[in-house]
Order: structure tokens, then sequence, then C-alpha cells
């Protein structure tokens, strides 16, 4: 494992970290959806976004919109580990008066790129926003998380027809596919068959990877920047509630009402991880 | 003050040119405004203007919730988007996408919303919203404007660019009796006294506007002078000007071509029971669907002509205090 690698490995796990810690803090939240895509979120704002956390809105920088607004835990704990507000801050998640709600909003959270929630919304809105920064010349590329429970909606299709039709090339969807949404599993619900297929079909460059496989991610992002013309998706095959073996093994884990012991257990188990690697690290 | 004009004339001018040609000067003076429309731009006559300038006018086809999302996205990046479908789609279809990626999430645009109410005749009930004002009204920081005649489409589009929240447009596409002359001034929020008088306020918007005229000649013929006022701002209201008017008369009736539940006639109620109760009616659509046929033919059916104000006012004269 390279340097860089192991680097990524331990934000990710900072990331799943600072996510049970601003959830235990108000003792229930969307754990499963944030812990799944804590390794893409590792990559992105760890290796390949061009963002500056002293400035939150400069016009030129990457962009992520994470449209499965419930992952917001997962988002706020990147934030805080880049510096654009003291981490400590993500702790009061969806207390009164908090700058760090359920779902990802713009206008509260110094980083965050757009409001999302209503589940579909920020396919759209992160087409807008490619579009402008392309229309405006800029060369600031587009980071789209969905969801593969929020690819129920309609709305994702008319974008992702758009995103083609307007040959965005500066836009990456990360499609989570951890195979859960709230009442069960995403295939008995309503099968989404192959969204890799899907995508293709869809005129997307196209790409599957392990949403556990750091150097996976890394590998599949950087092969966007060389293919020009089309949109981008990314379909990580990942886990809900991935990287803490009781989430995983939970069925309804997409919002979860846990004692301060047991966080406390999963955290130990994640940080006893960092402690590992960062052992690894010191030895290497 | 807007120059007013009126002789129950109609304006030469249909207002389907007037809105692509009103869309496509702001285009051209200003870079940072950007058109989308949904499958629709050849019903207002700027589908030419597209296959020359497909960066400034875009098409997005038939998908009004995914249009107000690119446009929401459009303006976080720094453009002032125009959003232009037929009034049934740019308010119940994408009615999620409007109050949360543009209203709530601050990304402010301009959404026109063609064919209000009986104007969409041919297109019958499914294309015939009675009810987008009340949608918009409920969106906070909404500005919603119910379109009179060509001078003021004209005068009020330009100012709505610039000013914050979501912005709601409501137009027909045929012609319109001409009330104003070309280049009046507007100002976005307040009403325009369009006649004096003391019996009766009429508060009228759109089409109505025209027919509130014609019920109030109609009504000093028989000695009975109403007041008309054009509240072309829906939200937000004029409350001063209604106010002032309703506490000369004494009666207030309104006059709009939507469902007199959560439009106009609401939002002016709303005022008078908070500020100054005073006996009011109206003459709106009674809380039906739509349905086809010729406008005309539509304003008789839902009760919408100068006919149905005139006896409506005779009837509220009758409650005045």
């Amino acid at each position: 494992m390279t340097q860089d690698i192991r680097e990524l490995k331990k934000l990710a796990l900072r990331i799943r970290i600072g996510s049970l810690e601003a959830i235990k803090a108000r003792g229930f939240g969307h754990v499963g959806g944030s812990l799944s895509i804590a390794d893409a979120l590792a990559v992105l704002y760890g290796a390949v976004m061009r963002v500056d956390p002293r400035n939150p809105g400069w016009p030129e920088r990457d962009k992520l919109v994470c449209s499965k607004g419930h992952a917001g835990p997962a988002i706020y704990a990147a934030l805080g580990l880049l510096g654009y507000f003291p981490y400590e801050d993500i702790k009061t998640l969806n207390q009164p008066g908090t700058r760090f709600p359920s779902h990802c909003d713009r206008n509260m959270t110094p980083g965050v790129d757009m409001t999302t929630g209503s589940l579909g919304q920020g396919t759209s809105l992160a087409a807008g926003m490619a579009l402008g920064d392309r229309l405006l010349g800029r060369d600031s590329r587009m980071y789209l998380i969905v969801g593969d429970g929020e690819l129920n909606e309609g709305q994702p299709w008319e974008a992702f027809m758009f995103m083609s039709a307007k040959q965005l090339d500066n836009l990456v969807v990360l499609v989570d596919w951890n195979k859960k949404q709230l009442d069960g599993p995403v295939q008995d619900i309503n099968d989404p068959l192959d969204f890799k297929r899907k995508f293709e079909a869809f005129g997307f460059h196209t790409q599957q990877v392990d949403g556990k496989d750091i150097e996976g991610i890394l590998k599949a992002i950087r092969a966007t920047e060389g293919v020009k013309g089309r949109p981008h998706a990314i379909v990580l095959d990942s886990i809900k509630g991935a990287g803490v073996k009781e989430v995983e093994d939970t069925m309804a884990n997409h919002s979860m009402t846990v004692a301060p012991e047991v966080f406390d257990r999963w955290l130990d188990g994640l940080r006893h991880e960092l402690a590992a690697l960062e052992g690894e690290y010191a030895h290497a | 003050m807007p120059d007013i004009v009126y002789t129950g004339e109609n304006d030469p001018r249909t207002f389907k040119e007037t809105i692509g040609k009103t869309i496509i000067a702001l285009l051209e003076s200003d870079p940072k405004v950007i058109y989308l429309d949904a499958d629709l731009m050849s019903t207002i006559g700027t589908y030419d203007y597209h296959r020359k300038n497909p960066d400034r006018a875009i098409n997005v086809g038939v998908s009004e919730a995914n249009m107000m999302g690119v446009a929401g996205g459009l303006a976080a990046t720094g453009f002032k988007p125009i959003a232009h479908t037929f009034g049934p789609f740019a308010s119940r279809r994408s009615f999620d996408q409007v109050f949360l990626s543009a209203g709530y999430a601050k990304n402010d645009i301009t959404v026109i919303g063609t064919d209000p109410g009986v104007c969409a005749s041919f297109n019958g009930g499914t294309h015939m919203p009675f009810e987008d004002v009340a949608l918009y009204r409920a969106i906070p920081t909404a500005t919603i404007i119910d379109i009179t005649d060509p001078a003021m489409f004209i005068g009020v589009l330009p100012q709505l660019m610039d000013r914050p929240g979501v912005k709601y447009v409501r137009v027909g596409r045929k012609s319109a009796a001409r009330v104003y002359r070309d280049g009046s001034g507007f100002d976005v929020g307040r009403a325009v006294k369009l006649r004096e008088g003391n019996d009766l306020t009429i508060v009228a918007a759109g089409i109505m506007v025209h027919e509130a005229m014609q019920a109030a000649n109609e009504l000093a013929r028989a000695g009975i002078e109403a007041e008309v006022l054009d509240m072309f701002t829906i939200k937000p209201l004029d409350e001063e000007a209604l106010l002032e008017s309703a506490a000369k008369t004494g009666a207030v009736l309104v006059t709009e071509n939507h469902n007199k539940i959560g439009g106009l006639y609401a939002a002016v109620c709303e005022a008078l029971a908070h500020r100054l109760p005073t006996p009011a009616a109206c003459v709106a659509v009674e809380d039906e669907f739509g349905e086809v046929g010729p406008q005309d033919y539509l304003q008789q059916r839902y009760g919408l002509t100068s006919a149905n104000i005139v006896e409506k006012s005779r009837e509220l004269l009758k409650r005045k205090a």
C-alpha cells in the first residue's frame, strides 16, 4: 500500500468516526448511508477535488452535490476534517439552531455546495451547476453522489438524459449502490436491475468499482479525466453501513437510534483500525 | 405610474410574440440571463433563437422537474435563469423542485407559466391551472405576477431578473385588451389604480382586468362608481393600496382567472380580515376543475365575465354597512 492510499484509508476511517460522533451526540440519525460513502468521500476530498477550505465560495472550485442529502453527517465530517469549520461543531447535528441539519444545506454549512434532501433533486441541480461552470469557461468538475434507493425517483433519469444530451463531461455521477433503502433491500422494493448497463444506455462513460476499494475508486475517477464528450458514472458496489460490522449486519440501518455505549463500541473499533494504520505508517 | 390607455380595444400584438421578443431582448442585453424551456419554445416564438444560440436558450425537453433543478443549479453558478412551460407544468408538476431546488435552496429563478386558467382553452382541463397562484403563494419569498397586457410584460419581466427569491409570471399567449402604453413604468408590488370610485373596490388581475373595466363602465351607467385596482402583483400584495381603497368604498370585489381558494381573493381577504374587516366577494372559479373549449365559452362557463362582476357587485353592495 502506498503512503497516499494509506492516508486516504485513514481519512475514510476519520470520516466514519466523525459521522458516528455527530450522530451519537443526537442519539439517532442516518448511519447506514453515511458510512457507505465514506471511502468515496475520502478519495474525493483527500485526493481529487480542487477546493479551498478558507474560501468555500471560490467559483473555480470543484463541486460536490450529495443528492442523497441524508448522508449529511459524512459530508460534515469530511468538511470538518478539511478545516471548513471547527471539527467539534459537527456534534451539534440536528440540535436547535445548528449549522448541521440532517440533510445538506448550502446556506447553512460552509463547504456544502448544494441543498439536497428531497431525493432526486440534487441530480438536476448538479447538471445545472456543471452546465453553468462550462458556459462560464471554468474548468471546475462536478461530483454528484446519488443513492440506489434514490434512483427509484424519476427526476434523476430526466437529469441523466440531460447530462448526456448536453455532453457534460465535467460531471461524474457516483452511484452508492449499497443495496438497501429505508424499507429494505433495493432489489425487493423496486428492483433497479443493472445500474451499469442503464448508465451505459444513457450514454455515460461508465465504470463499476468496489465501494470500499480506495485505490479502485481513485483510479476510476482519474480515468474520467481523459474521456471527453460524455458524462461519467461510477457505480460504487458498496455496503450500507460499510466499515462497522454490526451496522452492516443490521437490516434496518437507514436511520438508527442507538445507545451511547453502542456508538462507543463502534467508535472504539474504528479508532483501533485507525491506530493500527498509523502504526503501520510509523513502521513503514 | 403606468400610463393608462384603456379603451376596451385589443392590443394588436399577441402575448405569444411579446413573450418571445422580451425574453430574447433580455438575453441579448445581459449575458447572465439564461433561458430554459421544456419543449415549448415554439409556443412563445423562441425556437429559432434557440437554434442559433443553443447555449443561451436551452431546451431541456419534456422534463419540467429537471428544468427547475437545472435552473436552480445555473443560478448557483451566477446565472439569472428564466424557465418557461405551460402554467400547470410550471406549478403543480414541478412544485417540489421550485419550492426546494429554487426557493428553499435560495437559487433565484424566474418561472413563466403560460396559458393560466381559462386561457388554456383548447388544451382543456389537464392544461388549465386554476391553482398555480395558490401553490406559488405558499412558497416563502415568492413573487407572483398576473400579466394584464403586453406593455406590462415588457415592463415587468426585466425587473424580475435581479429580484431575489422565486418569481412566477402567469401570462396568456393570445391577445388581450390594451391597458397600458408601452414604456410604462411598473413597480412590482404596487397596484395600479385604473379607475376612481367611491361605491366599491374591484380588485382584478390578468385577463379579469378588462372584464372589471367593462363591468365598472356598466355599473357607472347605473350610477354606481367602482374603483378598479390592477393587482398585477399578487404576492407581495399591495396591502396599502387595497386598504386605502377599501376604507374609502367599504366593499371589495375580487376577480381572478383562478380558483377562489388560495389566489388573489384569498390574499385580499386575509389582508382585510387582519387589518380592515370589509364585506368582500369574488368572481373567480368556484373550486372546480377545468374543461375544454373556446376561452369566451369558458369564461361564461366558470362565471368570469363582466356580467358576473356586475351581478356580484350589486349583491355585494347590499351587504355594505
